[in-house]
């Protein structure tokens, strides 16, 4: 989101914020989310993906939608409404073709209203049967699981994305030579996902609460947490949302001045060191390690700011909307230890990953037929837990080292804690009472974070190793 | 209560929050006022990291792509010469400083910093018979403009130069090219006392010039200048960390061997462009400016095609014509003011230029600086 994008969607929420109340609030988010899902998609050089990919994302809702709904439950007067909402958004759009650009949403001229008509009818068969089948929502449930999951390793892995590039692009009468996997930049679909497979894990397990379509897809596109998160969970959204109240002072403020924090962040602080910070290219142009150590630090901070100055705002718009959404940063780089950091960073893609899949893999080693001792059953599922998280950036070598790195480093802190809680007076007890213990337990764990992130900036693992050498004077 | 039916978690209501938002907008707006009043700009152009957190730049800041370049065209002359290694201290006692004014070939364009003229020049470390150590210094800018030349000039002297050697081509001297470089439209002030000081007849009234209005002159107004100051700042650890200040790609367009037939050069036709018609005027007003300090010219290089209709043309710049007659008005001109003139026209192969009539590769400029360490630079040994 740029600066106007953010101006345009204060102003929305405040609109929201004092005229919409109740259901229509939970309208008027859905709406609003819906348009900023066609509004902020970028251009894709294959043709009307900027379209399509929005579309997508709504029939992925619905279709979600239907999968966790209770057993045989009839669909309401009121989802029929939302059904027929969410598939004239598209139409709506397409038929802005022919207007000057001034006018379109989409980042380029959306496709022919026919054909946006005929994939709208295809998509409303599809899920007719799909609701007329939904009895058997196990099988629907792990379907869908399936296909979100198999679209997000294709968009995440670079052949495959390229492969499907290469197969769009002969389908749109395109150059299939100049396939590129960064065709497929499908905005928010991380977010998205994680969103709908929370939904489809709690339905599974019968937790999650019984939801309108509305409340549904108000939750998974909501505007403010489209970009950069946080990922927020449904039945505390659904909480917010029901909520009868308009928006007050203290609201208004405290949104209004997480915003402000969130714009300096990002487009002062963040975008300052940009032009500063450790990437691809650079790393190998600069001729001194302490230069080398400076632009790493430079990286470190951008993207804690960038990513938490983003947060802000979405914090404080949704605020001011009548959302309370959950804090995904807290002070991270002051932490004293790498698990602190973790339950501080990215707060909530770590409860995401702890909630479905690290609990769940701990739960079934140690219960298993054979179960390993203690120290293996936490490097494994560590480990693990840290790999699928750097995979969730992409599916490549240099992320999957970022995630070893840290699964490692948590493992040996986990031990160190264990061996510390054994051995209690193994450092004299005013070494571990002493400030100076703390600082350097900080200083530490900031650069541990530090270094990792080499990992995650330079896709080449020989140029990170390369890098590394040179950072220790190599 | 609020949205969530919490207690007051804030202490404030909509009155608190209408007072806030008067008093931030009446903050603001004195501050722009004050902005407005005072201009800080130009104060902040001393305010520099360069030559002190950060080595002074070999050259002057240009860039066209930030992230590859880690450079910034920024056109606040304060800002840009407190970049540039010149202003890193007083000038050594033996030290002969040279200043090279010119355009974009000056500057070094596809060239490292360290293989410019001048770069090259203080590679060789030439010594005056007087024991002292000859170095260049880079005043250089891209865009083809005397007033721009004489702006830097003008500036350039505040260092103590020993010489100034100033490269020009004709593309540089036609008068109505003379405001069409965006350092000179957004230093209208500096520019105007120029042409005041030596009655150079362009009209200060010129649309050209960019005299901001009020409201451009407010903080809000000045936003991009400011964030452009900071940027500047902010790529000197770049410059620092890589000593990289231009992208130069590995492959680009050299000039054609062959020519079109159009004969007319900036809207002269054959034999009608006259002394009058160019700005030799701006180069009096140089030698004038440069007071005591000796002012060289060199006609610059130029790309000489031989093929298709290379007998009209020497390249996509010049009609044979134009060319040669500037050659002659410039030799005689400058033979009359007695001025110090070298004509380097012809000293660059046709095959060492990159990718333009004007621009020349390491080996163009190896050539260039044999001519004037030979001609100029050493002539007393």
């Amino acid at each position: 989101m740029d600066l106007i994008q953010i101006l345009i969607f204060i102003t929305i929420s405040v609109l929201i914020g004092f005229l919409a109340r109740g259901r229509w609030r939970s309208w008027a988010i859905l709406g609003i989310s819906s348009l900023a899902l066609f509004w902020l998609q970028p251009a894709s050089a294959i043709r009307h993906l900027d379209f399509w990919f929005p579309t997508l994302a709504m029939f992925l809702t619905a279709l979600t939608w239907i999968a966790v709904r209770p057993r045989g439950q009839a669909i309401s007067r009121e989802d029929l409404y939302t059904f027929g909402g969410m598939t004239a958004i598209p139409i709506l759009i397409s038929l802005l073709r022919n207007l000057d650009r001034a006018f379109l949403i989409t980042a380029t001229r959306p496709p022919q209203p026919v054909g946006v008509l005929f994939a709208a009818l295809l998509a409303g068969v599809i899920l007719v049967i799909l609701v007329r089948a939904s009895k058997q929502n196990l099988l629907l449930t792990r379907l869908a699981v399936l296909l979100i999951l198999g679209l997000f390793i294709v968009l995440k892995s670079d052949s495959l994305g390229q492969n499907l590039s290469r197969g769009l692009r002969s389908w749109t009468q395109q150059p299939a030579e100049l396939a590129s996997a960064l065709d497929l930049s499908w905005l928010g679909f991380s977010y998205i996902a994680f969103r709908l497979l929370h939904t489809l894990r709690d339905a599974q397990t019968g937790k999650l609460p019984e939801l309108s379509l509305r409340a549904f897809a108000g939750y998974v596109l909501f505007f403010p947490a489209l970009t950069a998160g946080p990922i927020d969970r449904v039945e505390r959204f659904q909480k917010d949302l029901g909520q009868a109240g308009r928006l007050s002072a203290e609201e208004a403020i405290a949104g209004g001045t997480r915003i402000v924090v969130g714009v300096f962040k990002k487009f002062v602080l963040a975008d300052g060191l940009a032009l500063i910070a450790l990437n691809n290219s650079n790393a190998a142009q600069v001729q001194s390690s302490a230069w080398l150590w400076v632009i790493t630090y430079a990286f470190s901070l951008r993207l804690y700011f960038d990513f938490s100055g983003y947060t802000d705002v979405a914090i404080g718009m949704a605020q001011i909307a009548g959302v309370r959404l959950p804090e995904n940063f807290d002070r991270p780089y002051t932490r004293l230890n790498i698990t602190a950091f973790w339950n501080s960073w990215h707060i909530t893609l770590a409860q995401w990953f702890r909630t479905y899949f690290f609990n769940p893999l701990t739960r079934a080693l140690r219960r298993g037929r054979i179960r390993p001792p203690a120290p293996v059953v936490i490097f494994v599922t560590q480990v693990s837990t840290m790999v699928l998280i750097g995979l969730w950036h992409g599916i490549a070598w240099n992320f999957l080292l970022w995630g070893l790195w840290h699964g490692v480093g948590l493992f040996i802190h986990n031990r160190w804690v264990n061996f510390q809680r054994a051995n209690p007076d193994f450092l004299p007890r005013p070494l571990q009472k002493a400030r100076a213990m703390n600082i350097l337990s900080g200083l530490l764990t900031f650069h541990f974070v530090t270094l990792g992130w080499i990992w995650f900036v330079i896709r080449d693992v020989e140029q990170a190793w390369a890098t590394f050498a040179r950072l220790f004077g190599g | 209560m609020n949205y969530f039916g919490d207690r007051k978690h804030i202490q404030g209501t909509w009155a608190f929050l209408g007072r806030l938002l008067i008093k931030a907008l009446i903050l603001f707006a004195i501050f722009n006022l004050l902005f407005l009043l005072l201009s800080p700009l130009p104060l902040l152009g001393p305010l520099s990291g360069y030559n002190v957190f950060f080595p002074g730049r070999a050259r002057l800041p240009f860039g066209e792509d930030i992230e590859r370049s880690y450079n910034i065209s920024i056109l606040q002359l304060e800002a840009m010469l407190n970049s540039h290694v010149i202003s890193a201290g007083d000038k050594p006692e033996d030290e002969y400083r040279v200043l090279l004014i010119g355009d974009s070939s000056v500057w070094g364009f596809l060239l490292p910093p360290d293989q410019t003229l001048s770069a090259t020049i203080n590679e060789h470390n030439y010594r005056r018979e007087d024991g002292r150590i000859v170095r260049a210094f880079n005043l250089g800018y891209p865009t083809l403009s005397l007033t721009k030349d004489l702006l830097f000039l003008n500036r350039g002297l505040r260092y103590e130069p020993d010489l100034i050697l100033w490269f020009i081509t004709l593309e540089a001297l036609p008068l109505k090219k003379q405001l069409t470089s965006p350092v000179v439209q957004q230093n209208p002030e500096a520019v105007k006392t120029l042409l005041a000081a030596h009655n150079l007849q362009l009209s200060t009234a010129e649309a050209r010039f960019v005299e901001p209005t009020l409201w451009e002159r407010t903080i809000v107004g000045q936003h991009r200048a400011l964030a452009d100051w900071v940027r500047l700042q902010l790529l000197g650890v770049m410059w620092a960390a890589t000593g990289i200040d231009h992208d130069v790609p590995a492959q680009y367009e050299h000039p054609s061997d062959d020519q079109s037939s159009d004969l007319e050069f900036q809207g002269f036709e054959e034999g009608e462009m006259a002394e009058s018609d160019l700005g030799f005027a701006f180069l009096r007003a140089g030698i004038n400016e440069a007071g005591s300090v000796p002012v060289i010219f060199i006609n610059q290089p130029i790309f000489i095609a031989n093929g298709e209709n290379s007998e009209m043309r020497y390249n996509d710049f010049y009609p044979r014509w134009a060319y040669d007659a500037y050659r002659q008005m410039l030799a005689r001109v400058a033979a009359e003011q007695g001025w110090g003139y070298l004509d380097l026209w012809d000293v660059v192969p046709s095959d060492a230029y990159t990718d333009s009539a004007i621009h020349y590769s390491p080996r163009g400029v190896q050539a260039v600086v044999e001519r004037i360490s030979q001609e100029i630079l050493l002539p007393q040994r």
